[in-house]
């Protein structure tokens, strides 16, 4: 006998998520479904403003990834203009960006996907002693850890717990056997997760100073950035520089080592590829590293797909083949759409109630408010590790680089006498993994990055806007601004008509990941990633929140949600709610 | 031009453009007693979070000189004189005894990532010593079935006394089906009369919540209000902004807890003492805006030499918020201080009214005639974009006004 349970709402994520997953006599994931239960229009409030005012809305879309719509819309309107923008505004706005993927990935791994896998009241049974002793073992010189500074960690802790009052913390899935670590590591992660508390509002400083604030920065504008007066300030920039060198500190002594001791642990998943999913990989390719303009210069990330994960076949990437499909979504349609014809027309069929009081999705319809995005009739997975997996594809070096570094350090730490395989990659940890790698590449280019611009502000060149004219430019026009946020690819599409917007599409990391089936019931990348995954108990399905946070969902910005409707296996639904 | 001068002299002599911090010593007594005695029952109840905030600091390696510091610039921040100062840090210690429930509704988490950003104080204080968050989506470790437990245990065991902040507007269209939560597929409106029905206060907070925000704005497709549009029988906070300033957020829960009341408020029902100011009056720009300097267009000398970006459309001569004197990410910087415009968040439909980078002059949005900014509370909707107009003509005029003064 299945059984069919619902997580609602999925905690820890940004937005309102809903899973649905159904279950096998032996707790094996048979069927899944991911539907965002929020829509709020933005598309449709979009329409007919002035493009140069679209990025501040867009914005709104998520507070997460906040900085990330506001420069794709701009760019969006920036393609279609045929506008390039000044040295200056492009290293300031990969330095926005990049303190964004620094803050969202330690957040995410210590705040938001932590607690799958660090059970906290273990640590308290942790012997300090010990647990420094062990930290020796993941780092030369470990972040913050000591005997004493560990004692403290558990005192404040005990409390917490003792009084059975945790707030936040209280009735999570404490004790769950999937929890691996021993009480030692769980000590020391906890100890990183509140220090973390505490640095990561340097990151979100470090945005500040050339966004003027954080969440939702505003020193973005069609044509280039307004912050002359903190780029020519050399304090500003030393600023800037200080806390990257402060953060990367904590990255490279604190993150990456819990990541080595965590990846040993849950090995054993890594390996039998729990979570893999779709295996099909997409890049937009972002942070553009010379100023030969828009879709001409290097990326950092390249622009790519591979597919069924194999990385001998790098597929360059054509954002013609981007197409919605809403068989699935709470909108009316008939065909998959390229974004610039796309429509948001709502169409909700509500949810069915069943006889024990729950409302189910109905998945056999439409259950979500994620549109289905497919790539060239392929359903595809974006983020870290797509980014990751298409680097390596694409023979990128510096990916590469860091890729088998850390591919290497897992295999002496394991004691394989050799690098763990690539193929670890694909799996719920390799996810995890990829986002850590990522974020050490970030911190370091990022140096070179604060070092190019105060070089360049050095040399006399202030300019920080490519001038145009507005009337001329406008009068029939579209573009599309493609990157990639911290979660994944993020994609804006603007039709303009006579200085207004006549049309405009988001497709964004959510809409690709938590997306409904498709017109074929094809699963998203969640529902396939959750399929054939054993739940150790099922009243505590810690491992559909593993896997599903280990794709950083961001509900907020999935506008349009996916249905599932493929095997007959197991049911998750997925729900959430900062839709577009 | 007579008339106009006298416009710009009232407009700059108006009392409204200021907030009253010395309403005498009688006040300040009467005051004093009130918050005394509130701080006394509270320190009575039973703690919802056992912790205090001696501990924190302990914990934190913060002495009590680093604590008082912070009270005493909380203490300014609430427009009180400095003799107050024991009594909000009386408050902060016993803010474990004011249980707070997070509600996200139709939301992009801004506001809750705002609060993991703030500053004073610390997050971990925050969470885990301070207040006891009781529910929050974006943070809780529970999920699911587990979650929707705690709260409903939360809602029961601090019945009364608990505030609700939300975030995120309420989509009232199609029947609100728009945003569900849980697995009995509530409506967001549901979950909202739900926990609001037995709190004490209800804490509106970003422009969402407060006005409705992103989703109201026109076509407003998913019929979106903020929460003032749907509670009712319940003191109803306003926190606008998008997204809110932490500090006024922080500021708020302190004076609620320090007098177990709202704090006071404008007709908007936002506090005074955040959203008495106008960014205008405040801004670091304002003596460039005085002698008729503008930054023309973006990145231009003037740009460089920060001038004034009401050519560029700030909004700041509209807008009601501290950011000028507050800022941001620890005071770090401003929308105006990295060079571009106020977009007036803090003020209802200012999607429609104020986001653009032109002046209102130049907007689709047509500004009533007459009239000029008053005070925050007299400050009605037409008056509001009539003052586009006022400080346009200043703008315009600002450097043949010093000419003319010296002919007459």
């Amino acid at each position: 006998m299945s059984k069919h349970i619902i997580v609602d709402p999925v905690t820890r994520i940004e937005g309102h998520l809903r899973v649905e997953a159904v279950i096998d006599e032996n707790n094996m994931i048979k069927d899944a479904y991911a539907s965002s239960t929020m829509f709020r229009g933005i598309e449709t409030i979009l329409k007919g403003r002035d493009p140069r005012d679209a990025g501040l809305l867009a914005m709104r879309i998520c507070g997460v990834c906040t900085g990330t719509h506001y420069q794709r819309s701009i760019e969006a309107v920036e393609d279609a203009f045929d506008v390039t923008i000044p040295k200056n505004a492009r290293i300031v706005r990969n330095l926005i960006q990049g303190a964004l993927y620094l803050h969202d990935h330690v957040v995410h791994f210590y705040h938001l996907h932590g607690l799958d896998w660090v059970d906290i009241t273990a640590a308290l049974e942790a012997d300090p002693q010990k647990a420094e002793e062990e930290s020796f073992n993941w780092c030369k010189t470990p972040y913050g850890v000591s005997k004493s500074e560990l004692i403290q960690i558990q005192e404040r802790l005990t409390k917490f717990v003792k009084q059975g009052r945790l707030g936040i913390f209280s009735n999570a899935y404490w004790g769950n056997k999937s929890y691996k670590l021993t009480p030692e590591q769980n000590l020391i992660a906890t100890a990183h997760y509140l220090q973390a508390l505490d640095l990561q509002r340097d990151a979100a400083k470090m945005m500040a100073i050339f966004g003027g604030k954080m969440p939702h920065p505003q020193s973005l504008v069609v044509g280039g950035v307004t912050c002359v007066q903190d780029i020519q300030n050399p304090a500003r920039i030393a600023m800037f520089k200080t806390l990257l060198k402060k953060f990367t500190h904590f990255i490279k002594t604190a993150y990456m080592p819990d990541l080595a001791m965590a990846g040993v642990k849950y090995v054993d998943e890594a390996l039998d590829g729990t979570g893999a999913g779709l295996k099909n990989y997409m890049s937009y390719g972002d942070f553009r590293l010379d100023d030969t303009g828009f879709y001409n210069s290097a990326l950092l990330f390249p622009a790519g797909v591979v597919l069924n994960g194999d990385l001998s076949s790098y597929i360059p990437f054509d954002q013609t083949k981007v197409a919605e499909d809403v068989t699935h979504a709470w909108y009316t349609g008939d065909k998959p759409l390229h974004p610039y014809d796309g429509e948001t027309n709502p169409h909700y069929t509500g949810l069915e109630k069943k006889e024990d009081g729950y409302k189910y999705l109905k998945t056999g319809e439409k259950y979500s408010w994620i549109k289905s995005p497919i790539y060239d009739d392929n359903r595809v997975e974006v983020g870290p590790l797509a980014r990751m997996v298409v680097g390596v594809a694409a023979g990128d070096e510096r990916i590469t680089k860091y890729v088998t570094n850390f591919l290497a350090l897992l295999g002496e730490k394991l004691g394989l006498g050799k690098p763990a395989p690539t193929a670890a990659l694909f799996s719920t940890v390799g996810r995890t993994a990829a986002r850590a790698i990522e974020t050490e590449l970030m911190a370091d280019v990022m140096l070179e990055w604060v070092d190019e611009l105060a070089a360049n502000v050095a040399s006399g060149d202030l300019s920080t806007w490519t001038e145009f004219d507005f009337n001329k430019v406008s009068k029939d026009a579209k573009g599309h601004g493609l990157a990639e946020a911290p979660r994944g690819g993020l994609g804006h599409w603007v039709k303009i008509k006579d200085g207004k917007i006549e049309n405009y599409q988001a497709v964004v990391p959510s809409t690709w990941n938590a997306a409904p089936r498709d017109y074929k019931d094809r699963m998203g990348a969640y529902e396939a990633a959750l399929i054939g995954t054993k739940v150790s108990n099922v009243d505590q399905p810690l491992e559909i929140l593993r896997t599903i946070h280990s794709f950083d969902p961001c509900i907020a910005c999935a506008v349009h949600i996916v249905d599932t409707k493929g095997k007959e296996l197991a049911h998750f639904k997925v729900n959430t709610s900062c839709s577009i | 031009m007579i008339e106009r001068r006298e416009a710009l002299a009232k407009m700059f002599s108006a009392k409204g453009s200021k907030v009253n911090t010395n309403r005498g010593e009688d006040y300040y007594r009467s005051l004093m007693q009130t918050m005394t005695k509130r701080l006394e029952e509270l320190e009575k109840m039973p703690a919802a979070s056992k912790t205090s905030i001696q501990s924190v600091l302990e914990a934190e390696g913060l002495n009590r000189r680093d604590f008082m510091k912070w009270a005493s610039a909380t203490t300014a921040m609430l427009m009180l004189p400095s003799q107050f100062t024991p009594l909000i840090a009386k408050a902060a210690e016993v803010m474990n005894r004011v249980p707070v429930i997070w509600l996200e509704l139709q939301d992009c988490a801004g506001n809750s990532e705002a609060i993991l950003r703030s500053d004073a104080p610390t997050i971990d204080e925050l969470i885990l010593e301070v207040i006891s968050l009781e529910f929050n989506e974006t943070l809780m470790a529970a999920a699911g079935h587990q979650a929707e437990e705690h709260l409903e245990e939360a809602m029961h065991t601090f019945k009364g006394k608990y505030l609700c902040v939300v975030e995120g507007s309420i989509p009232l269209a199609m029947e609100g089906m728009y945003g569900t939560i849980g697995a009995y597929g509530e409506t967001f409106k549901d979950h909202l009369l739900r926990v609001a029905a037995d709190s004490a206060a209800v804490v509106a907070v970003g422009t969402c919540a407060t006005f409705g925000g992103v989703p109201a704005a026109a076509p407003n497709p998913t019929g979106a209000v903020g929460v003032q549009d749907v509670v009712r029988g319940k003191p109803i906070i306003n926190i606008p902004a998008c997204p809110a300033n932490p500090a006024n957020i922080t500021g708020t829960i302190l004076h609620f807890v320090l007098t177990g009341q709202v704090p006071e408020l404008d007709h908007l029902n936002r506090p005074k003492f955040a959203f008495g100011y106008r960014i205008h009056d405040n801004c670091e720009r304002r003596a460039h805006f005085d002698a008729g300097e503008f930054v023309e267009e973006w990145g231009d000398a003037g740009a460089q030499n920060n001038f004034c970006l009401y050519k560029m459309g700030c909004k700041g001569p509209m807008t009601f918020n501290n950011c000028s004197i507050v800022r941001y990410n620890e005071a770090v910087n401003w929308p105006i201080g990295a060079g571009h415009g106020c977009i007036g968040c803090s003020e209802p439909q200012f999607w429609d009214k104020y986001a653009q980078e032109r002046p209102m002059a130049d907007t689709h949005f047509k500004a009533p005639t007459g009239g000029v900014e008053k005070t925050v509370d007299e400050f009605g909707l037409g008056l509001l974009t009539a003052a586009g107009i006022g400080i346009g003509i200043h703008a315009l005029s600002s450097v043949t006004a010093g000419k003319k003064e010296e002919n007459e």
